[in-house]
């Protein structure tokens, strides 16, 4: 690792991702990490943001002078309406996710691996666990894409051959943005589109637990 | 027409017995019913079931949640979406009864708890989804193929009670939800034999337009209005402190 060599940071990460999404797309943002993708909207795109609590249309994170006690995303986070919002109940907000109508839910994970399984809902020796609506997003939704750090607080990787905790859903993953870079699962191992600035994809593959292949173009980041 | 609403949250929760099912509205902040919670915590029933989008968080600015209710040992199983905190560093009294076996923690997805509620609310006993197919958490179900994709059979919930909150009532008990207020509270107050709910205001009936009612008074049999519903629409510091940015 060279010496400019530096992670990226969430904000980077969630700005990457959201660069993804497609003009038209309706799309689910998971609580934590992925939430900080309503603020970093590609302006060229109509972009529906879809909450599991029924909320359909919302925007960014409200300011402290702008937050009301009515208006939370799916992280229960204070966020703005666009015009376009609309308000359905709980088990409505789920309908729309089961009949298909989500073009991506972007979800954060504890781990995945290159057969697109995931886990996000329980660590190891824990009897309880949080699936909130992940487990509904995951089935549900056209794509699955995940942000999560490459490695634990233990520098363990997060990118494995096969998942060891139990697994929100089998082979759903179709995107991984982490602070090392841009991933694709292809079954058997992940392919890098893009890398953070100053890594190399020796340093990348030391710290992932299954097989890189870099894409003939591989590239930095780009916003 | 006679009138449901009650003077107090007291009276409200009242008739509430050792081990009644409660179904207990809420997402994040909006359409939570605090002051029925709070109401429940000082009537005393126990051996209770909670059924919840979450129960976990006891809180430090005096606002009875479920999370004291269980820490009080008054609950004896929760239906959940999060048994556990995001946060490990968070230990919630869920998690130490829980893992004392102290409790029983069902967790289901929350897309299945809500159609879970929702069709007891409507009179289907069971259903069939997609989520959590493969997982440990259907385990054990029953399993059927449909048009070659795999489902779970997942049964309904009804309850005894639901604690409910909304922005306005009318005395009938018609019930409009202002924004992510909504949540659960429509599904939660049609599968309880006994629906309560706390109103930030209460109208006279005739004054809600019929079309614009979001629950209908036959779902509701009781209904408190919150006398400092102002103080009551602060957003806790702490929530706010986390999450919103101070931009410029």
């Amino acid at each position: 690792m060279s010496n400019s060599s530096k992670r990226l940071t969430r904000d980077l990460m969630a700005a990457r991702i959201a660069a993804e999404f497609k003009d038209g797309w309706i799309v689910n943002l998971g609580v934590g990490m992925p939430t900080r993708c309503s603020d970093f909207l590609p302006e060229d795109r109509e972009v529906i943001l879809h909450a599991e609590n029924g909320v359909i249309g919302y925007g960014r994170n409200a300011t402290v002078a702008e937050a009301t006690p009515y208006v939370v995303n799916g992280g229960a986070q204070p966020v703005l309406l666009t015009p376009v919002a609309s308000i359905v109940h709980h088990a409505d907000a789920f309908a729309i996710i089961r009949r298909g109508l989500l073009d991506v839910a972007v979800l954060g994970a504890y781990e995945t691996a290159a057969n697109g399984d995931f886990a996000n809902w329980r660590i190891n020796g824990r009897k309880g666990g949080g699936i909130g609506g992940a487990m509904d997003l995951a089935v549900g939704a056209k794509q699955v894409f995940l942000l999560l750090e490459h490695t634990t607080r233990d520098g363990l990787p997060r990118l494995l051959e096969r998942c060891s905790l139990p697994l929100t859903a089998s082979g759903v993953v179709t995107l991984v943005m982490t602070d090392l870079g841009l991933f694709e699962p292809t079954g058997s191992s992940f392919r890098l589109h893009e890398i953070a600035p100053g890594f190399t994809v020796d340093d990348v593959q030391q710290l992932t637990g299954a097989p890189i292949l870099p894409t003939p173009d591989l590239r930095e980041v780009t916003i | 027409m006679r009138s449901k609403v009650v003077g107090s949250f007291e009276e409200a929760v009242a008739g509430v017995e050792n081990g009644s099912s409660i179904l207990v509205a809420g997402f994040g902040e909006p359409g939570t019913p605090h002051n029925l919670v709070e109401a429940l915590y000082k009537q005393g029933a126990s051996h209770l079931t909670l059924i919840a989008n979450g129960a976990g968080q006891t809180r430090e600015d005096g606002v009875i949640t479920m999370g004291n209710l269980i820490e009080a040992k008054r609950v004896a199983r929760v239906i959940l979406a999060f048994t556990a905190s995001t946060h490990p560093s968070r230990k919630t009294p869920l998690e130490y009864l829980n893992e004392a076996g102290e409790i029983e923690a069902q967790i289901t997805p929350q897309g299945t708890l809500a159609e879970r509620i929702r069709a007891g609310g409507a009179g289907i006993p069971a259903f069939f989804t997609p989520a959590g197919v493969g997982t440990e958490v259907t385990k054990g179900k029953e399993h059927r193929e449909f048009g070659g994709r795999t489902y779970v059979m997942e049964e309904a919930i009804t309850a005894n009670y639901a604690l409910i909150r909304c922005w306005k009532a009318d005395s009938f008990g018609n019930l409009v939800f202002r924004r992510s207020q909504r949540n659960f509270n429509p599904i939660m107050a049609m599968a309880a034999d006994c629906t309560l709910v706390e109103a930030e205001e209460i109208v006279e009936v005739g004054t809600l337009d019929p079309d614009l009612i979001h629950t209908s008074g036959i779902f509701v049999q009781r209904v408190v209005s919150i006398p400092d519903a102002g103080g009551r629409l602060e957003i806790p510091p702490l929530s706010l402190q986390k999450t919103a940015k101070n931009r410029p």
